[in-house]
C-alpha cells in the first residue's frame, strides 16, 4: 500500500506503525509519531494500523544547539 | 552630542536620537514595524539561553535590532571547538567566559541594548524567577534536560518560548505560545534514553546550520515582539541542508500531553538527568 512517510509517498508492507518502524530499522524511543496529524503514545505503535494513504511523520530528536 | 529628533511614524511621536533614527531606518521604513515597532523592539527583554551555535546569530541579530534587553545565561567558558559555528566568540575569547564574550561583542555592536549576564547553568532552581524577568525565552541549549526545562518553565511563567535544535546537516525551529499552541512535550512527552540520540559533539553539525537556525529564532522573536505575522506556531519547521529544503510538520496541543494537556501529571519544574556530554572526551580523528 502507498503511505506517506515524512512528506514522501512510499510503498510499504506491514499492519502497524511499529511494523513501519521495524522495517526502516528505527528504534521507537529515538523518534515521536505523528499518524495524519496526531501524536501517537508509545504505549499505542504497536497496535495503531496504517492504511493507504495514511500520513506518517517519524519526528527525530534534534537537541543541538551549541 | 546625540541631537534628539522627533520622529512621527504610525502616528505616534517618538523620541529617537538622530543617530538612532539612522541606525533604524531600515526598520522604521517598513510600514510593519515604524517608529512605534521600533519602540516596542527598545523595549522589549530577550532572555537567551546558551551563548553557543543558535545563541551567537540569534544574539547579534537582536542586538543589531534594537532589543532593549538581552539576558545571556550559560556557564561555560569558549573552547577552540566552539569557533566553527559560535560566531559571537573570536579566537582571542578562547577560555574566557562565554557570557562575557558575547556581551562584548553585542555592545560593540549597538551600545543601546542593556545586556545582563547570567553566569549559570539553567536549573529548575533558577528558571522560573529568571524567565519571569523576560518578555520571551530563545532555545539555544545543546541538551535535552535544558531544552524540556525551557519548555516546562517558559509554560509555568507564561511566556512564549523560540525553540531551536541542530544536528548533522538538519535543524528545527518551532514557536511555543503555553496554553494556546503545542509545547515540545506535546510532540516529544520526555528526552530519549541516554545514549540513544547523538549530540553535535558525538555526531558533529554543519557549523552554518546554527546560522540559518539562530536567524530563524530571532526572526520568530523579533515577530513576537512586534505581533506582525503569523508566528512558528504549531508547526515544526525542518531544514535539510543536504537537500537545501525546507519541510513544515503540522503539530497541535496534545490533549495528553503531561505538561499542557488535559491531566497534566508535571505540576512544577524538575531537571532531567543531564546527558553525560564532555567535549574534551571526544577525540576527533583525521582521515589521511
Amino acid at each position: 500500500m502507498l503511505v506517506k512517510i515524512n512528506g514522501k509517498s512510499e510503498e510499504v508492507q506491514g499492519a502497524t506503525v511499529l511494523d513501519l518502524l521495524k522495517a526502516k530499522n528505527i528504534d521507537p524511543h529515538m523518534v515521536a509519531v505523528e499518524l495524519n496529524a496526531r501524536m501517537l503514545e508509545r504505549d499505542h505503535l504497536a497496535t495503531t494500523p496504517v492504511k493507504e494513504g495514511d500520513q506518517v511523520e517519524f519526528l527525530f530528536y534534534m537537541g543541538g544547539g551549541r | 552630542m546625540r541631537g534628539w529628533g522627533r520622529l512621527t511614524a504610525n502616528g505616534m511621536n517618538m523620541d529617537f536620537t538622530d543617530e538612532q533614527i539612522t541606525r533604524y531606518s531600515r526598520h522604521i521604513l517598513l510600514p510593519e514595524v515604524g517608529g512605534k515597532g521600533q519602540k516596542k523592539i527598545a523595549k522589549s527583554r530577550i532572555l537567551i539561553v546558551g551563548a553557543g551555535g543558535l545563541g551567537s546569530p540569534a544574539a547579534l541579530y537582536l542586538a543589531a535590532a534594537g532589543v532593549g534587553t538581552i539576558g545571556i545565561i550559560d556557564s561555560d567558558v569558549v573552547d577552540l571547538s566552539n569557533l566553527q559555528r559560535q560566531v559571537i566568540h573570536h579566537t582571542s575569547d578562547l577560555d574566557r567566559s562565554k557570557v562575557r564574550s558575547a556581551k562584548e561583542k553585542i555592545q560593540a555592536l549597538n551600545p543601546d541594548v542593556t545586556v545582563v549576564m547570567h553566569e549559570d547553568r539553567l536549573t529548575s532552581r533558577n528558571a522560573l524567577e529568571l524567565i519571569r524577568g523576560y518578555d520571551l525565552v530563545l532555545d539555544g541549549a545543546d541538551n535535552f534536560s535544558t531544552k524540556f526545562l525551557c519548555n516546562d518553565a517558559c509554560y509555568f511563567a507564561d511566556k512564549p518560548l523560540v525553540h531551536g535544535g541542530i544536528l548533522r546537516f538538519e535543524g528545527r525551529v518551532t514557536t511555543i505560545i503555553p496554553r494556546k499552541s503545542a509545547c515540545y512535550r506535546c510532540v516529544f512527552k520526555n528526552p530519549p534514553p541516554p545514549g540513544l540520540v547523538a549530540s553535535c559533539q558525538e555526531a558533529g553539525v554543519l557549523g552554518v546550520l546554527a546560522g540559518i537556525i539562530g536567524t530563524i529564532q530571532a526572526t520568530e522573536a523579533l515577530k513576537l515582539v512586534l505581533g506582525v505575522g503569523r508566528p512558528l506556531t504549531d508547526r515544526l519547521l525542518d531544514f535539510d541542508a543536504r537537500r537545501t529544503a525546507f519541510r513544515e510538520i503540522k503539530t497541535k496541543k496534545n490533549p495528553n500531553c503531561p505538561l499542557c494537556g488535559d491531566h497534566p501529571t508535571i505540576t512544577e519544574l524538575f531537571d532531567h538527568e543531564p546527558e553525560v556530554c564532555d567535549v574534551k572526551q571526544v577525540k576527533v580523528k583525521v582521515e589521511a
